[in-house]
This record gives C-alpha cells, structure tokens and sequence, in this order.
C-alpha cells in the first residue's frame, strides 16, 4: 500500500501540492486524473523518490521515503517499475539492449537468459523480433510498448505510468490500455496511472483519484465518480469550462 | 540607479557562488560513488575512447601547426639580434609549460565538453536521467564518475603527445624549412626544458581534463527547458570550461611555480 500524507511541495513561489493526502491499494490500479499543469507528474515523481517534498510523509508499506539514506531508497525502487511520458529510452542502446539494461544491472543472469527474457517481455506487449531496432527507428506508440517491457523487466510489485497514452491515437490508446489491465491482472501490480483521457481512465481504473489546486478532491470507484456530485469532478469529466472555477 | 548596480552585482556573485558550490558538490558526489561497487569499466573505457581516443586527430593537427608557427614567428623575432639558435629551447618551452596544456584542452572541451553536456542535457530532457534513477542506478556514478575520470585521465596524455608533435612541427620549420643547426636546436631544447616545466604542464592538464569534463557533466545533468535548454547549456558548458581554462592557467603558474 502507497500512503501520503499531508504533502507538500513548492517550486520557488508557486505551491503545486498542498497538504495533499491519498491512499493507493495494493494489488489494484489508481487513476490519478487532473488538468494538465496541475502537478500529476511532479506527484508521481514524489512516490518513486525522484522529487522530495518540502513537508508531509511517502509511504510505501511500512516505510517511509525521506527517512531512508540513498541506498535503502535504492533497494525501495527495485520494487518499482515507471513508464515515462514519452518511454525515455536509452537512444544510445537498441531495444534490445533497453530491455535488458535492468536484468544486467540488477541480476547474475546468463546471456542466454536475459535475451530469452528480453524476448518474452517484448512478445507480452506485441513487439517480437525488434530487439535489434534503435528507440529512434519507432513510432510513439511502439517506444511506449518497449518502455513498458522495459518497465516489466524485473517483475516489479508497483507499476507507475506517466500519461501512458498521450499524443496516441484511439487505437493505440486502447492497444496500451488493454496491455495495461493485460499486465497488472497478470502479476497482480499496484498500477498508478496518470491520465487526463477519460475514456481511458475508465476503462481501466479500479480506483479514481482526482488532482485539483495541490489536493485530491475525490477518491472513489469510477461508477462513484459518474455519480459525483462535485461540480469540479463533473466538470472535468465532461470537458466543461466553468468561468468561475477556473 | 546605484542601488540597482550594487543589486545586480550581488546577485551575479551571489549565483556564481552557489554555482561554484553545486559544481563542487557534484564533483564530490563523484568521488564517492567512483568507490562503491559496481565499477562499471566498460563504461569508463567507453568514455576514454570517446574523450581521448576521438579527439587524438585535432589533438594532433593543433600540436603540429602550434610547432610551426610558433618556431616560424620567434625566428623572425630572435633574428633581429642574432638569437636563432635560441629557438628549439623557446618552441619546446612554450609547448610544454603553456600552449600544449592550454590549447589541448580548449580543442577537447570544445569537442568532448560540448558533447559531454548535449549528451547529458538530452538525457534529462527527455527524462532518461530519472529512469536510470528508477531502475535503482545512480545516475552520477553511471554518467559522470566515468567521464570525469576518462577526462582526468586521457587530457594529460593527449596533452604528451600535442606537445611532442608540437616539438616535431618546430624542428621541421626551424631545421628543416630555416636552416638551423639541428644540433644546436636540439641542445637548446634539452638544456632549457627541465623536468618543473613538464611537471607543470601535467598539473595543469590535470586539471583541466577535470575541468571541462565536470563542467560538461553538470551543466547537461541540470538542463532544463527543452531542446533550448539543452542547446544553452551546451554554450555554457563551453564558455564556462574555457574561461576558467585560461583563467586558472595564469593562477596555477603564479601559485605553483
């Protein structure tokens, strides 16, 4: 279980989270929507380390984040696998290479079992037989797919996606939502997903949270977000523009 | 009007200062971690290949067209009293204690540096910098451990071998193109060359192999802004190393020797 409690974070004068609490279940996927800008991704970043906040407590179980030295936050993050906005892979490395990069780094494998789980890992998201293609011979949709195997290499217990499906087109956006559920029913993960596509969001949340003014204004299940009485829920989901809230 | 002079000056050597901090945090971070396991050697003579390696071919050209104007100018010069067979010992000295030290590492830094920090900036930008985070690699002991130290490592030695081409280009101009004994050149050259002044041009080569790789290393591990950013600070990085190149050989000489 991720816990936050009361976090808080500025960037020079401008407060982008604010005493900002939220519990994500193990074992389920948490959507975290919210307009873009809104500090999604800088929330993100919190739960994995890569950002500390200026006050307020990370839980992962039963540890807690700004408490750990460098190299327990280490060990913590070998439980993890992110996929970034825009995949971040190595363009120095093929996509072979990029997959495999955790395997190397982080278990004694053979070479022939590392490129046999490079091959599963890139069979499970639709990709067999590019291990040799550089990140800069694929389209969008399939530098996502790698990054994804890329994420899944080490078999994390949590999984974090950065807008999995921006800038992709309907069809792709449903492929990498279907990989998505594929895979978090598959090793049974704790997914938390970014996303400001709501018919994404839908299709694959257990759990919604939403993002607004540094605060989650509504946790529950999606059927209780269409049920929300929250003018700002409504709003966002429905792509409205209120002159007075915004 | 003068309050504003004396804001704008503080706050310049306010941001200098903390710079120089972060810079020098950075660098001993890297220290740190070149000690704790793994030691990624591949890695670190992937570096040496592309700092030292690489830049061998403009190391070279600079080394031999520096020899030869450098012996062409100071003949004409030493000619108008008769001090021709001054010039081996002139050319050599100023190879080994000042030009070969200066002008290799300007041509490394603006060949290494600049990719050194483009490297690094695009990988921020593009955030492949917090994915080696996330996959539990320390970014600074993955990408700058192995480049300030192939920087440490190959700049002095390119800086050998500029020099010694330096000295053969001089020789080719002063005995072979102007008639100089050759004899006498090489006299001139043994008598007035001492171990000190190889020392010096060492230490100096030392430091600047840190110099432009550190420098490289953090402006692109900080870039922000995009591809702008990463364009900025490939600049920075360059000015910032060879202002602080030509500055600090100055120091050290008046400090050390």
């Amino acid at each position: 279980m991720i816990r936050l409690v009361n976090l808080n974070k500025s960037f020079k004068s401008q407060r982008v989270l604010k005493d900002l609490n939220l519990t994500i279940p193990s074992g389920k996927t948490t959507v975290i929507i919210g307009r873009s800008g809104g500090g999604k991704s800088v929330l993100l970043k919190h739960i994995i380390g890569l950002i500390r906040p200026n006050s307020g407590e990370i839980w992962i179980d039963d540890e807690e984040l700004n408490q750990l030295r460098e190299r327990d936050l280490y060990r913590i993050r070998k439980r993890f696998g992110m996929l970034f906005q825009e995949g971040a892979l190595f363009d120095s490395m093929s996509v072979g290479e990029n997959v495999a990069f955790p395997l190397r780094e982080h278990q004694d494998l053979k070479q022939s079992q590392i490129s046999e789980k490079v091959a599963e890992k890139l069979a499970l998201v639709g990709l067999t037989g590019i291990e040799e293609k550089m990140p800069s011979e694929l389209s969008g949709g399939m530098r996502k797919r790698v990054a994804l195997a890329r994420a899944i290499a080490l078999e994390p217990d949590i999984l974090l996606f950065d807008e999995p499906t921006t800038g992709l087109d309907p069809i792709m956006t449903a492929s990498i939502d279907h990989l998505i559920m594929e895979t978090q029913k598959r090793f049974q993960m704790t997914c938390v997903v970014i996303s400001h596509d709501i018919q994404s969001v839908f299709r694959i949340a257990h759990n919604i949270a939403m993002l607004y003014d540094g605060k989650i204004i509504e946790e529950g299940t999606p059927e209780d977000f269409r049920r929300s009485a929250n003018i700002v829920v409504q709003d966002f989901l429905q792509g409205r523009v209120n002159e007075q809230a915004h | 009007m003068i309050n504003r002079l004396f804001f704008l000056l503080g706050s310049r050597a306010l941001s200098f200062v903390s710079e120089l901090g972060k810079i020098l945090l950075l660098f001993i971070r890297s220290v740190v971690w070149t000690f704790i396991p793994p030691f990624r050697l591949r890695n670190f003579i992937k570096q040496m290949e592309f700092v030292g390696v690489n830049s061998l071919f403009v190391v070279v050209l600079t080394g031999m067209f520096t020899g030869m104007v450098l012996a062409l100018q100071s003949y004409y010069g030493f000619k108008t009293f008769g001090g021709e067979s001054l010039m081996g010992g002139i050319v050599a000295l100023s190879l080994t204690r000042e030009l070969g030290p200066v002008l290799t590492a300007l041509m490394v830094n603006a060949r290494a540096g600049s990719a050194i920090a483009a490297e690094l900036g695009t990988m921020r930008v593009t955030e492949q910098i917090d994915a080696l985070e996330v996959m539990a690699i320390n970014s600074v002991q993955f990408l700058v451990v192995p480049r300030i130290w192939a920087g440490v490592l190959m700049v002095p030695l390119l800086t050998a071998i500029n020099i010694f081409i330096g000295i053969i280009g001089g020789y080719l101009v002063g005995v072979v193109l102007l008639g100089i004994n050759s004899g006498v050149y090489i006299t001139k050259m043994t008598n007035m060359v001492v171990t000190s002044d190889l020392v010096q041009g060492m230490v100096k080569s030392v430091f600047f192999g840190l110099v432009l790789t550190l420098v490289g290393c953090y402006k692109g591990y900080n870039t922000s802004g995009g591809a702008e950013g990463v364009g900025r600070a490939t600049t920075e990085a360059v000015v910032v190393s060879s202002v602080t190149i030509l500055i600090s050989t100055y120091v050290i000489t008046s400090l050390l020797f």
